[in-house]
């Protein structure tokens, strides 16, 4: 279980995952080797899997981003595993997540610009196997994303 | 901004691990150290690395429900976008929050410790806000990030 402490450092580290542990040892007031110690303990629990890097798509060309709301045939019985294969395939996908709910899959698709997008859309996306329905939601402005935990 | 093959492995590198020393990349792609630096540097000044994440596991720090959510806005013109905006995004379980042209006008991502802590949030602090209307919540099951066209 966490404690106070850990959250803090967890909010510390979330802030800015590149923070050394001295200077997070001086924000807390705690010695470097007990938040060292702190930071081993949750990494060995798996609390803390690590970082990644954040790219910008639209630094490189790619103004446009879809989210794409599936709804698969599930009068297939492999509909899922066949449908996450095919769409793992295609590298404009950058997220897919699947939901309990009225839709079954979601991907994050990304394109350089309209034109892109709509060949995509139709040579690779529905293309795809067992789809029922598909809704586009097509991104106009990101107002918050730093996807942080409210710990 | 134009990236190369080396640009392009280390952007996969870094998206999968960005806690590894520019030194230990280098050795894997067979660079020097400060050539990875510097090529590090260009990527993160032309904006291409906008920075870098803490990956939590979200059960393990309490947080086992993830929702998304579709919003509609029942009164447009009559609430403004940015008063909806700035106030949605001080909640605290909603990390993200996209403006999108579709069935819904926003996309909205929430965690919540468990169903009934989201249904407080859902009720208490997003349905009460002015000019809401339409909500469709998918609760989370599974998620995988790719490292998409590089």
């Amino acid at each position: 279980m966490l404690d106070d402490v850990d959250r803090r450092i967890l909010r510390l580290l979330q802030e800015d995952p590149a923070r050394g542990v001295p200077d997070m040892a001086d924000a807390i007031g705690l010695t470097p080797a007990k938040v060292t110690r702190r930071l081993d303990r949750m990494r060995e629990d798996g609390v803390i899997l690590g970082s990644h890097a954040v790219i910008n798509w639209v630094a490189l060309g790619y103004a446009v981003s879809v989210s794409l709301r599936i709804t698969l045939d599930k009068t297939v019985s492999r509909a899922f595993d066949d449908f996450l294969e095919a769409a793992r395939r295609v590298s404009e996908v950058i997220e897919i997540q699947t939901f309990l709910g009225r839709v079954d899959v979601r991907l994050s698709l990304i394109a350089k610009d309209l034109p892109d997008y709509q060949r995509i859309y139709r040579e690779q996306v529905l293309t795809l196997p067992h789809i029922a329905d598909i809704e586009a939601l097509m991104t106009v402005a990101t107002v918050k994303s730093d996807e942080s935990l409210p710990l | 901004m134009m990236l190369d093959a080396l640009d392009r492995q280390i952007l996969r590198a870094l998206t999968a691990n960005a806690d590894q020393s520019t030194t230990r990349l280098a050795q894997k792609l067979g660079l020097s150290q400060p050539a990875t630096w510097r090529r590090i540097k260009r990527l993160q000044d032309a904006g291409v690395i906008a920075g870098r994440r803490l990956d939590l596991d979200a059960e393990k720090v309490g947080f086992g429900v993830t929702v998304f959510l579709g919003v509609k806005l029942a009164t447009k013109g009559r609430v403004s976008l940015e008063d909806f905006e700035r106030a949605i995004g001080a909640i605290p379980e909603v990390q993200t929050v996209d403006h999108v042209l579709g069935l819904y006008d926003y996309r909205l991502r929430v965690v919540a410790r468990d169903l009934a802590d989201f249904e407080r949030v859902l009720r208490r602090r997003i349905m009460t806000m002015p000019g809401v209307g339409d909500v469709e919540a998918n609760v989370l099951l599974s998620e995988e990030r790719r490292p998409g066209p590089i």
